[in-house]
This record gives C-alpha cells, sequence and structure tokens, in this order.
C-alpha cells in the first residue's frame, strides 16, 4: 500500500471527523481526533491499512487539560500518523488501547503513574516503573502543584 | 603481612552490583575479564553470590527501588568486604543529578573505599582502581 | 519460602535488573511476568530541564550498548521539526559511527549467547574482536562507549583522512572473524539442537506485542527503519534487510550474524564515497512545534517525540526504547518452554534493560528463589546432554 492509498482509506472510513489535519512533512502527520473515536481509529489503521503501534506520549499543557498522542507507523512506508486527544484534568480517563491491542500494555500503565490518567478496561493497571512506595497522587511528570 | 591479608589481596573475589546504570560500566567491568585485559591473571574472579565476595563493584545511581536490595546485598557480603564504586553515576549521579528516583548516592548507603570516575572508566582506570584497593587493603592493620 | 537473592554477574546486560517471575509446572513454564522499574532514572524529566545541546549527551546515556542510536533518533527529531539538512560528510560519518556501534552490539551479544549455551570460548573470541571495534570508534570519537559525536545539524568532529587507511586494515582483521563465527553457528549441531525450534515467536504475536529490530525480522517482519524510513547516508548505500522466518533463537542468531556482514559493507562504502566538506550546519535556534525522530538501533527501532516551544529546552520529550516492546514479547516467546531454555529465550531479544537479576520459580503456587546462576547452570547441563546424545 503506498502513503496515498493509506490516505485514502482514512478518508472513506473517517470522512473529516477530525478536528485538525496537520502535516509537519510528507512523512510525519498528525490528526486531532476525538476522545470517543480513538478505539475506531486504533483498530481501522491496525487492521486496515497495516499500521504497527509504536507508543503513545502524554504532555501537561497549561490549558487544563492533559494531551496524549498514539504514534502508528505502517509497515513498508516512511510515514508516522500521531492521533491527538485531549483529555480534561477534571475527568483525566480515557478509554484503554491495551484492550484491543497488547503493544499498548506496558505504556498506558507508564501514563497511569506518571500523569494520573485512568485508562478504563485497561487489562493490568499496575505500576510499571515507579518504585512500590512512591506517594498516592504524585505525578512526576505533571506540571501543576 | 598477615596470611589474611595475603590471601586477600592475591585473589580478590568480586560481585557486581548494578544500581540504575546505563550499562556502560558493567560492560567495561565484564571486559576485564576478556582476553585484552584479563584481570584474572591478577587472581581476581566474578562470582555468582555475594556471600562469597570480598569486594563488591557497585555501578548506577541508586534508584530507589534498588536501595533495600543494595543493603540487603551488603549484608549478605561476608566481612571483612570493600566497596569499589565505578562510574561517574555512583560518584554523585553526575548527570542524573536531579532525578527524582535518584535522590542518595552510593556512598550515603554503602561505605566506599575506592571511587573510580569516568564515564565509563575504561578497563585500565578499572583495574587502577582495584590495585589502589590492594595496597589501601594492604595499608590496613 | 519467597525469599529473593540477587543473582549473579556473567551476565553481561546488568543495566537494569529485571524481576521475572517463572511460573513452571514441572520443567516446563507455564507463565512469565515481569516487573520493571529499577532503571528508571525520570530522563523524561530530566531532559525538561536540559538545553538541546545538552539533551543529546542526556539520551546518550539511556543505555550504554545502543549509546549511538539515541543520540540519532534525537537529532533527527531536532531536524524534523527544525526542517535542518545537514551537510552530506556529516551524515556519511553518522552512518560509519551507527554501524560500528552495530558490530560492537552484536558481537556482545553473540558472546553472550555464547556462554548462556556454555561456550565460553565463543564469549572470550566474540569480546577480543570486539575490542577492534572499540578501538576504531576510539580513533574516531575519543571515548570507547559513549562517543559524543551528535549534534544538531551533524557531528562534532571529523574523521581524520589519515585514519581511514587504518580503519580499512581494522575492519580487514575483523572479516575472517566473522567468517568463524558464521562457519561455528552453521556447522554445530548442538547449537542448532539448543537453538532451533526453541522459543518461537510467531508472525501474528510478534505484530500483536509490536516488536522491532531483530526479533520482528526473525519471525519474518520486515521491519528495518533504515529501509522504511531512511536516514543519514542509509539511502545512499547498498545494503539488504536480513530477514528469517521461523521466529525461533536460531533465527535471531543468524539475523544479528548476517547484519554484521551488512554492517561492514555499509562502513566500507560510507569510508569509499565520502567527499571532503562541512561537518555542521550551524543550527543557531529551535522553531516551536514537534518533531519525532526515529532510528534503527542494534536491538531495533528508537523512537523520541519532542515539543518545542521555540525557547533552548524542550517543553516534552519522550523516548521509547526498543526493549520496552520486545521484552514484553518474552511473556509468549518462554511459555511451553523448559527451565534450561528460559535462559537463553530471554536473552534472544537482546535486551537492554538488565534480564533477570532476581528470578522467582513458582511451582504450584509455591514460591522458590533461583538465582540467575543457576539458571545459567541448567542451561549449560542440557548442552552436555544434547552433545552426548549427538555423539560430539
Amino acid at each position: 500500500m503506498t502513503w496515498k492509498e493509506v490516505e485514502i482509506e482514512i478518508r472513506k472510513k473517517f470522512k473529516k471527523r477530525w478536528k485538525r489535519w496537520y502535516a509537519h512533512s510528507p512523512i510525519r502527520v498528525y490528526v486531532d481526533i476525538d476522545t470517543a473515536d480513538l478505539l475506531e481509529w486504533g483498530h481501522f489503521l491496525i487492521e486496515k491499512v497495516s499500521a504497527r503501534f509504536i507508543t503513545a506520549s502524554a504532555m501537561d499543557t497549561p490549558r487544563n487539560e492533559i494531551e496524549i498522542l498514539y504514534h502508528f507507523a505502517f509497515y513498508g512506508l516512511p510515514q508516522v500518523l500521531s492521533l491527538r486527544v485531549c483529555v480534561p484534568k477534571e475527568k483525566l480517563e480515557i478509554e484503554s488501547m491495551a484492550r484491543i491491542l497488547k503493544g499498548a500494555e506496558w505504556i498506558e500503565r507508564e501514563m497511569a503513574e506518571l500523569f494520573g490518567i485512568r485508562f478504563i478496561g485497561h487489562p493490568n493497571p499496575k505500576r510499571l516503573l515507579l518504585p512500590e512506595d512512591w506517594p498516592e497522587g504524585k505525578y512526576p511528570l505533571r506540571r501543576d502543584p | 603481612m598477615t596470611i589474611g591479608k595475603k590471601t586477600f589481596t592475591r585473589s580478590l573475589w568480586v560481585y557486581h552490583l548494578g544500581t540504575g546504570s546505563c550499562n556502560n560500566c558493567d560492560i567495561e567491568i565484564l571486559d576485564c575479564l576478556t582476553p585484552r585485559f584479563d584481570i584474572e591473571r591478577f587472581g581476581m574472579v566474578l562470582v555468582g553470590s555475594p556471600r562469597h565476595a570480598d569486594v563488591l563493584l557497585v555501578t548506577g545511581n541508586m534508584t530507589l527501588k534498588n536501595i533495600p536490595r543494595v543493603k540487603r546485598v551488603y549484608e549478605q557480603m561476608a566481612k571483612p568486604g570493600w566497596v569499589v564504586a565505578i562510574g561517574t553515576c555512583s560518584l554523585d549521579h553526575g548527570i542524573f543529578r536531579e532525578s527524582y528516583v535518584a535522590p542518595q548516592k552510593v556512598c550515603e548507603i554503602l561505605p566506599v573505599d575506592v571511587y573510580v570516575p569516568g564515564c565509563p572508566p575504561k578497563p585500565e582506570a578499572i583495574i587502577l582502581g582495584m590495585a589502589q584497593l590492594i595496597s589501601k587493603i594492604q595499608k590496613q592493620s | 519460602m519467597s525469599e529473593v537473592i540477587p543473582v549473579g554477574p556473567y551476565h553481561p546486560l546488568q543495566e537494569e535488573p529485571e524481576f521475572f517471575r517463572l511460573h513452571v509446572e514441572g520443567e516446563v513454564v507455564t507463565k512469565l511476568e515481569i516487573e520493571l522499574g529499577y532503571n528508571h532514572r525520570g530522563i523524561e524529566k530530566l531532559a525538561e530541564s536540559q538545553t538541546w545541546d545538552q539533551v543529546v549527551f542526556l539520551v546518550e546515556r539511556i543505555c550504554g550498548i545502543c549509546s549511538t542510536s539515541h543520540p540519532s533518533a534525537s537529532v533527527r527529531a531536532m531536524e524534523d521539526l527544525g526542517h535542518i539538512s545537514p551537510p552530506e560528510r556529516a551524515q556519511y560519518i553518522r552512518t560509519i559511527i551507527c554501524e560500528l556501534e552495530r558490530i560492537h552490539s552484536h558481537l556482545l551479544w553473540l558472546g553472550l549467547a555464547g556462554h548462556f549455551l556454555g561456550y565460553n570460548t565463543l564469549w572470550m573470541w566474540t569480546w577480543k574482536t570486539r575490542e577492534w571495534v572499540c578501538d576504531i570508534l576510539e580513533k574516531i570519537s575519543g571515548n570507547r562507549q559513549s562517543y559524543a559525536m551528535f549534534k544538531v545539524g551533524g557531528v562534532r568532529r571529523d574523521i581524520a583522512e589519515e585514519d581511514i587507511p587504518w580503519i580499512f586494515s581494522t575492519l580487514d582483521k575483523l572479516k575472517p572473524y566473522l567468517d568463524l563465527f558464521y562457519g561455528a553457528v552453521m556447522d554445530d549441531p548442538v547449537l542448532h539442537a539448543r537453538t532451533k525450534g526453541i522459543g518461537v515467536l510467531t508472525l501474528e504475536q510478534a505484530k500483536a506485542y509490536c516488536v522491532v529490530g531483530p526479533t520482528a525480522r526473525a519471525s519474518g517482519l520486515e521491519v528495518d527503519i533504515r529501509k522504511e524510513d531512511p536516514y543519514f547516508a542509509y539511502p545512499w548505500v547498498k545494503w539488504n534487510v536480513c530477514v528469517e522466518k521461523e521466529g525461533d533463537v536460531f533465527a535471531k542468531v543468524m539475523v544479528r550474524i548476517r547484519e554484521l556482514y551488512e554492517s561492514v559493507h555499509i562502513i566500507e562504502q560510507c569510508l569509499r564515497e565520502m567527499k571532503p566538506g562541512p561537518i555542521d550546519a550551524q543550527v543557531k535556534e529551535l522553531p516551536p512545534g514537534e518533531g519525532i525522530g526515529r532510528a534503527e538501533a542494534p536491538r531495533g527501532e528508537v523512537y523520541h517525540y519532542i515539543v518545542s516551544d521555540g525557547s533552548n529546552r524542550p517543553v516534552r520529550y519522550k523516548v521509547r526504547a526498543p526493549s520496552y516492546v520486545n521484552v514484553f514479547s518474552n511473556e509468549v516467546a518462554c511459555v511451553g518452554y523448559s527451565l534450561a531454555d528460559a535462559v537463553l529465550i530471554l536473552a534472544a531479544v537482546d535486551p537492554c534493560y538488565c534480564c533477570t537479576e532476581r528470578m522467582t520459580v513458582i511451582q504450584k503456587g509455591v514460591a522458590s528463589s533461583i538465582q540467575w546462576k543457576d539458571l545459567i547452570r541448567l542451561s549449560h547441563e542440557k548442552t552436555r546432554r544434547v552433545q552426548k546424545r549427538i555423539g560430539k
């Protein structure tokens, strides 16, 4: 599959159901989507256009929300597609991608303990990296006090 | 020199303990075993258990998760025993000075006898450190 | 009793003591649990207080053995952010350093695999040849392990013209040894018996766990960032991606040995085709935005994601090392094989975190402690049994 074909498939499936499609370069694409659509996008990318989940990254923002990016590569193509979802800090929870994809398990556990995000339906929501006696409620990568 | 001292300085058995390092120092320690540097000609052997060790070679930042384990290993080591801190991380954290998971230095947890700086220290430097340890043992009465 | 005794240092990859819990029935592993965190040093948080220039030094120390791959991905991410193109000579030099590191890492791993199998001679010989590669790196960069060669827009040091013939002659010295190791692996029936059909990761499992690097290529997944998302001088030289289909430990060994030959070939082409010129694009600042950098470490894909607000420090720095996904795949690769094979399977993904500082074996719900050196001893005993059976 070429990147053009991948784009056509994505546009056919999702029409314009995204908030923003930004191509920083021919091989780096960022798509801002709604939180509710995340699992549908993940399933479509993996099953229909041979994507590979690379990792996910969360970031604290001054806008009172946490931005999470799910990064996908494509077998045989140089492109990276990053899906951006924003989760409000008052209700810091999102559907877990690990429910449909084994490779997302560990990174979601890491984001949960470093940012305090709750991943609904995660198969194994234990601590991953921080020590057992690390105090609850203290998230190292959050910037608010 | 007493017999005890003769035995120690002629064949020190070392146990390697990594406490949150990037592995460079650990590879260089193992490099000392390989034919080019061959630390075994000095009688030094890497052992599999701290109970058999005379010297603890510590590398790494002493991350929080490692502290109880390191203390237990040190207790298991038969005394008299010595500790050698290898690499900048085990000296004073180096580039990881402000990390949130490494609040204490190795020398605050264990009594260090010899420091070998470097990132990573070359095998020659590690051998020099061991030689300094041997002369320190010889001077101790 | 479930007291855990720390295990021995015959394991060179003491980078991160991972804690593995093996559930066994008799001699067969039925489940593997992995616990991490002993090596977590908070690098992503530290990166936020470093300048862009300093960050490259920080990420170099994420892992000692892939200490070029993280700076590669880092400078690629910054160059992606700022749409910067480094000069040609810098790209060639970067490629040479990356491939030298790949050779030294694969030789290291080969020695380790030999040690676990009971072939200590192989361990000593591979690490002896590895010293020559470290000598080349020391000649070029000044250090055997952390090279500090990379910066945004270029490299810090040039390769002197008078050193190049010496580099060629050292690589020529290396080649007969590569043939020796290849022959040793291909001709030894005991090695075949110990590694073929062991620790199989099927293609579907490889896709589900999103594995990368030689672990993926050994299972038939052709994923190599150097070909997929070409960078540095890789698109300018001729080389092949090494793929095997079986997914067992033997396939992983073969992928790495074949890659050794490819790496030597790439370095020689780069040294010949490199032309004199500048090595630094003199980047002064980075614009606000996001950047993504990927590189092919000896273990697989390294992924860096950076966010900048136009100042001289990152707002967010995300790192994903290849072992993060590869080690997780051990969960399925170990199941169904014997305890004596466990050490080989766990090491076959070439973990950048330490593969087991402590181990607990759970038999019928009762945990008992076992040391890493006991597992190695089990592996050596199995090798001797196989040798007797084959009549070697």
